[in-house]
């Protein structure tokens, strides 16, 4: 396999991007811009399939890996996937088209700009699924910051600036230390190279401080309480497209980074920090839950479903059982469907009433009956009802946490009560109820290119919700190779200090 | 006789000086032409110094002045970077009628006292350098003589640098006196052993050159110097003599004081650090772009300087690569001020900024590069920039200077993402000119395009610079 078809993919949407940059516009909408960004991502997601097509799913190796020459020669530019980054890969490739086609909707002014950050930033969200060296992991994730700063700050609501710099700054507190965490690993072992670092191992009296400064990235990222502060800002200001990519793929980041760095690389750190990470975890489920319920913002009410779901996740991964970490990846991949759903199916409300005041509405369904039943399967899905994506998701994770720890499992089922709570309370105050406000009434159903994505986004939910075999096939092997080498890791440690 | 041919740069330029003094002074109306002439001398002077730079290093008059790859490779820096500054200010320069003979020859001048620096194997003739670009720079910073501020920054400028003179002077006449020479491979060789004299000596010297170098504690001039020169000086302040300074930075702390490195590590880092945190809080509640700029370099050099204090070759290498990129995005800064130009009158504070992306796109997409770069974002220079400092500090664990640095970027980022939101962010204004001419499009675009490619090829810079070797 000479073709370098990583590089490929994440270089497409930047040329695309700078395509978009010489198009002209004599009147104004922008057309060849949108078709040359429609083009270049729906290209971007059939090389992903592709890709998927070919990956050998019964292979611990990381594979399509390209490592060159970069950085004054002992850092190089290494890229490669596993069953685990694929998916976020083709999540991330899925995504991006069905925001491009709802921009239609939601951007009036700069559309041309907006097009270009959206590509731009896709390609640092596959760069960091990619990416198998520490300082290019570093590079595109922090890199990602500049683009959604842009989105959030020009296309944002009323307190975009505060949110913007608020998600800035945040991200970048957190993400410093890990530099400084990254370039220790290189002094310690001698190399950024993770496929390297998973062989050589970690000395065991480095690893606790090393995994704190990459959880204080990944905390931040996630995020977990109690710094999760910034996410309902960033949500409630950024545009719809905004909210999607952020919900879908930039908390997924963190969640991969977990996985991929702070168990691959510091699994004894890990295996210490865990009642750490449990006890975050069921705060951010309980208590954002709880949160969720109060909010009367849409979008605000779904940023602390997110926080909770993403509290899923984190604790999933901290099982450190076959079924936790697969439900949590299971989990990542359900969120990133069914939150990019729920931000869409608000935009589509917000852009025909201009408010995302839940009080605001009541009884939908009598003039948007299309757009409610959609509404009810995003629903069911983000509160986890079995036939979707969220129950499998959620079950796996469940399990896992029964497996190690009782009462952490128990608390956290509470959480998928309260989930169910605050989603089915919000679909039942928007959709059903008595149609107080008479401005309602005006309100068309869904059209032509709204159906087109919200059932996109409907036919994976329920797909694999009911048949969620060829994402578990993907992502089996590669989770029992990581188990195997953190569990191998552990053994070792205590053997040599017996 | 034979040592002639090596110091022929210096040469050149102080006959072109003389030249130009002289056509100045014959031929009425000459200012534009002697502009002209003094950027063709300065291509030259680069040439004759790349040319001479394959060569290894070479001591001349009685081992008082030293030929080696880093005195090369700031030559080169220092001479590119001043080609640019006078392409870019060209235009400013007419519009602001400071058009006068005087100021290519003085900028031409003060390059050659940094060239004497630069290269200067002796206190004596550090001094001498160092006192010629002191004495042009005092002038450039009050040229425009009828602007109360620029006035005000001239003064300013002498009295407090006339000070740090005098200090450095001091420290110089004590080291002279307890290590018996003036020679800095001599005073290396003398000072084997711990002794008060030197210690201070060393005090005395490091403050003087801090205050070259814009670094806190002796940092309270660059604000309103950089403010009150005009903006094409302000730029040549920015980056011309913090080459030279930086560079005799490395030279003192690793010849003559090599030795001694305990006692100047903890000086070095204290500099460092809180250069880092002042430069980045102070700059947060200011208003006119130049100021802003000048906090900004105070902060920068305290990165700068880090690398330093690591006593280590990486160290000093990534200094070198830091101030190459540092020098860079000045450039590009500076020629985004230059642009916002209306009615023959120049804008330089943030609010002038307001909107400016809707009718200048190119513009606003450049100041948005260098501003993330500045702030150190990856993938852009700046980011490559701060990685190799903080590599190097890394490696011999000063992990409290990285942390506190890295911190220091985030306070930084603020400020910078602040220019940023009202560019993108706020509502428009008035129409900027469009038409510039070519010298500053040309640097704006080579700059832009460098910081922003710099990541496809990032040992571009560091390969060079690994030449360069003091311990």
């Amino acid at each position: 396999m000479n073709f370098p078809i990583l590089s490929s993919l994440i270089l497409l949407p930047t040329i695309g991007a700078l395509f978009i940059l010489f198009t002209k516009s004599s009147s104004g909408k922008y057309q060849s811009a949108k078709y040359v960004s429609l083009f270049i991502s729906l290209a971007n997601f059939l090389l992903s399939i592709y890709l998927w097509y070919i990956f050998d799913k019964n292979s611990v190796d990381f594979q399509f890996v390209e490592n060159r020459e970069w950085l004054s020669g002992f850092i190089n530019y290494k890229v490669g996937i596993d069953g685990i980054s694929i998916l976020f890969v083709i999540l991330t490739t899925f995504i991006t088209p069905i925001c491009i086609i709802s921009v239609n909707a939601t951007i009036t002014n700069r559309l041309k700009d907006f097009l270009i950050a959206i590509l731009i930033m896709e390609t640092f969200m596959i760069g960091v699924f990619c990416s198998l060296d520490l300082v290019v992991f570093y590079l595109f994730f922090e890199a990602g910051l500049i683009p959604m700063f842009l989105i959030i700050g020009i296309w944002g609501g009323e307190r975009r600036v505060y949110s913007a710099f608020k998600f800035f700054l945040y991200t970048l507190l957190g993400s410093v230390l890990m530099l400084v965490a990254i370039i220790s690993i290189y002094w310690i072992t001698g190399t950024t190279d993770v496929e390297k670092l998973y062989e050589l191992g970690i000395k065991a009296e480095y690893q606790n401080l090393l995994w704190l400064a990459f959880f204080s990235s990944f905390a931040v990222k996630t995020p977990m309480w109690p710094v999760h502060t910034w996410l309902p800002d960033a949500h409630v200001e950024a545009p719809t497209v905004g909210s999607v990519l952020l919900a879908a793929i930039l908390l997924k980041m963190a969640g991969y980074g977990f996985i991929r760095f702070s168990i691959g690389l510091f699994p004894i750190a890990s295996e210490n920090f865990t009642m750490l990470v449990y006890i975050l975890s069921l705060i951010a489920i309980i208590y954002t839950s709880l949160v969720a319920l109060m909010q009367e913002d849409m979008k605000k009410l779904i940023a602390y479903s997110s926080v909770a779901h993403m509290g899923f996740v984190t604790l999933g991964i901290f099982t450190m059982t076959q079924q936790g970490i697969e439900g949590s990846i299971f989990q990542m991949i359900s969120h990133g469907l069914v939150s990019a759903a729920l931000f869409l199916s608000v935009g589509v409300v917000y852009e025909r009433h201009h408010t995302r005041l839940i009080n605001k509405y009541g009884g939908l369904v009598s003039i948007m009956p299309r757009y409610a039943i959609v509404f009810m399967v995003f629903t069911l899905g983000a509160l986890g009802l079995p036939g979707t994506t969220g129950f499998i998701g959620e079950f796996l994770i469940l399990m896992g946490a029964f497996e190690k720890n009782i009462l952490v499992a128990m608390i956290a089922s509470l959480g998928v009560i309260l989930g169910a709570a605050y989603m089915l309370w919000l679909f039942k105050r928007v959709v059903f109820g008595e149609m107080n406000n008479q401005e309602l009434k005006s309100m068309k159903d869904l059209k032509t290119f709204e159906i087109i994505i919200l059932s996109a986004l409907v036919i994976p939910i329920l797909f694999f919700g009911f048949y969620p075999e060829p994402l578990m096939n993907s992502i089996e092997t590669s989770v029992e190779n990581t188990l195997n080498m953190y569990n191998i890791d552990l053994i070792n440690n205590l053997a040599s200090k017996d | 006789m034979e040592n002639f041919q090596y110091i022929l740069p210096e040469i050149f330029i102080s006959v072109s000086i003389m030249i130009f003094l002289l056509v100045g002074v014959f031929k009425k109306n000459s200012a534009n032409l002697i502009y002209n002439l003094s950027n063709i001398s300065l291509v030259i002077l680069l040439a004759l110094i790349i040319n001479l730079s394959s060569l290894d290093t070479i001591y001349l008059f009685n081992k008082s002045y030293l030929i080696d790859n880093l005195s090369n490779y700031m030559k080169i820096i220092l001479i590119g970077s001043g080609i640019f500054v006078m392409l870019t200010g060209s235009k400013y320069i007419q519009v602001i009628n400071l058009n006068k003979i005087e100021y290519p020859i003085l900028i031409l001048s003060s390059i050659l006292g940094m060239m004497i620096m630069i290269s200067s194997n002796d206190l004596i003739v550090f001094y001498m350098g160092l006192e010629l670009q002191s004495l042009a720079l005092y002038v450039l910073a009050s040229f425009n003589r009828d602007n109360l501020l620029s006035t005000e920054s001239g003064l300013k400028y002498f009295v407090l640098s006339a000070l740090s003179s005098g200090l450095l002077l001091y420290g110089c006449s004590l080291t002279y006196g307890f290590s018996e020479s003036t020679n800095f491979d001599q005073i290396l060789i003398n000072s084997t052993e711990f002794n008060y004299g030197t210690t201070f000596g060393i005090v005395f010297i490091l403050v003087g050159l801090a205050f070259k170098i814009s670094a806190v504690p002796f940092h309270m001039w660059a604000p309103d110097v950089y403010q009150g020169s005009p903006t094409s000086v302000t730029l040549f302040f920015a980056i011309l003599p913090k080459i030279a300074a930086l560079s005799v930075f490395i030279k003192f702390l690793y010849t003559p004081f090599a030795n001694m490195y305990d006692q100047w590590q903890t000086i070095i880092v204290f500099i460092s650090i809180a250069s880092m945190i002042f430069g980045a809080v102070a700059a947060i509640g200011q208003k006119n772009l130049k100021r802003l700029i000048a906090y900004s370099s105070i902060s920068h050099m305290g990165y700068a300087l880090a690398g330093l204090a690591t006593i280590s070759n990486q160290g000093i290498q990534s200094s070198i690569t830091y101030i190459s990129i540092y020098l860079v995005m000045n450039l590009a800064f500076f020629s985004c001020l230059f642009m916002l130009k209306r009615n023959d009158k120049y804008y330089e504070n943030i609010e002038d900024l307001s909107g400016l992306s809707k009718k200048h796109p190119i513009l606003s997409f450049s100041l948005l590069i260098v501003l993330f770069s500045l702030a150190g974002i990856p993938p852009l220079a700046g980011f490559f920039a701060k990685f190799y400092v903080f590599l190097a500090v890394i490696e011999q664990s000063m992990y409290f200077l990285a942390i506190v640095g890295l911190l220091a970027t985030v306070v930084a980022a603020f400020y910078y993402l602040r220019i940023i939101k009202i560019i993108y962010f706020d509502p428009e204004k008035d129409e900027y000119e469009k038409s510039h001419n070519l010298g500053l499009k040309i640097t704006l675009a080579i700059s832009t395009i460098f910081i922003l490619a710099y990541f496809i090829y990032p040992s571009s810079i560091t390969e060079i610079v690994s030449k360069i070797t003091m311990i």
